[in-house]
């Protein structure tokens, strides 16, 4: 069994819209899938039913033979659209605090990364600006040791100096047995560290590749032949 | 310094290359070991798994050597490396050729130029 994500049939409906539908997938270990899609086009709501922060209309999903529950987060480290962190905790507690939370949490790595991003740990949450405080929980993500890492829009909110600081955290942290899912819709930052991408549109699924295969086929970037997929 | 690509073309085959250079220009001279995948991709900012298959395509060309405990090192042999020092050679020079047959060139012209600045360079 090596896929660590698969989805068969998978729908979700949020009233009468149908925000995705019939998606089969299945994600293989040890890569870093880039999960593309303009707005609107199910990313976020994928990404929650994998965290069973949703439930599926139809279908089913599995992270490595698990339905979402506490062995499938147990494997999973995930970075939310939003930040839930408490404000008026400093960074050196919430390190803790991840720290009591996942037995997979690596104290060392979180530190020498807020190191690396020059956050003082005495520093409160609130006190960062927007874009730290995405960097700060990026780190402690990245810092967990997991099987599968499922990050939304994680360079969405950033300039494109910190957009570099997350793309050389999240090589550097990566582990060979371990998978990468990174969902944005800026392609052309991201596509030089992706193995496979996915194009989800209006809730479908319109493309599954490995990038090079696009490259040598199409002769196209990623982010053209997206543009092409998508245009309005 | 990160790497620099063109998004259009397969990312492995562009660090293959890169790579080539660096042997070729002897940054990494004859049985040197080449800093691991991990580091590489790092340096490059790419996949480790991308930096990986660029490595394995320049293991299959004869330039990388692997050892099982060791890492990786460049050939030994310095032949394979005169042999893509001269595929690379020839490779580039069809393809100045070929622009200047654009320019409606004709052979003797072209060689007449290229006789002519080589003639006028000092070293």
């Amino acid at each position: 069994m090596k896929a660590v994500l698969t989805a068969k049939g998978l729908g979700k409906d949020f009233g009468r819209k149908r925000v995705l539908k019939n998606i089969d997938l299945e994600l293989e270990k040890g890569k870093i899938i880039g999960l593309l899609g303009p707005n609107a086009s199910g990313k976020t709501t994928f990404l929650k039913l994998a965290n069973g922060l949703l439930t599926p209309t139809a279908g089913e999903i599995r992270i490595a033979g698990f339905a979402p529950g506490p062995e499938s987060k147990k494997m999973v480290s995930y970075l939310p659209e939003k930040t839930y962190l408490n404000e008026w905790m400093r960074t050196e507690q919430l390190v803790e605090f991840f720290a009591d939370f996942y037995e997979d949490f690596n104290v060392d790595r979180a530190h020498d990364m807020l190191k690396r991003l020059q956050v003082d740990p005495r520093d409160k949450l609130k006190t960062l600006s927007k874009g730290t405080k995405e960097k700060v929980q990026l780190c402690l993500v990245m810092a967990r040791e997991a099987e599968l890492y499922l990050l939304d829009e994680p360079i969405g909110g950033v300039d494109p100096a910190a957009r570099d600081f997350i793309l050389e955290t999240i090589i550097s942290n990566y582990r060979e047995d371990s998978t990468i899912v990174i969902s944005t819709h800026l392609i052309a930052d991201i596509e030089k560290v992706l193995d496979y991408v996915i194009f989800l549109k209006e809730g479908e699924i319109v493309l599954a590749s490995p990038v090079d295969e696009i490259r040598e086929k199409e002769g196209k970037s990623v982010d053209t032949l997206f543009r092409e997929v998508f245009k309005c | 310094m990160p790497w620099v690509f063109d998004p259009h073309r397969p990312l492995y085959l562009q660090l293959a290359e890169k790579i080539e250079a660096f042997i070729l220009a002897g940054t990494y001279p004859a049985g040197a070991k080449i800093p691991s995948v991990r580091d590489l991709a790092k340096e490059a900012a790419v996949n480790p798994n991308t930096m990986q298959r660029a490595l394995a395509k320049l293991e299959e060309d004869g330039l990388v050597i692997t050892q099982r405990t060791s890492g990786r090192f460049v050939t030994e042999d310095k032949k394979e490396i005169a042999k893509a020092r001269n595929r690379l050679a020839q490779e580039e020079a069809m393809q100045f050729i070929m622009k200047m047959q654009k320019l409606e060139l004709k052979k003797e012209e072209i060689q007449a130029i290229i006789n002519k600045m080589l003639g006028e360079m000092k070293v």
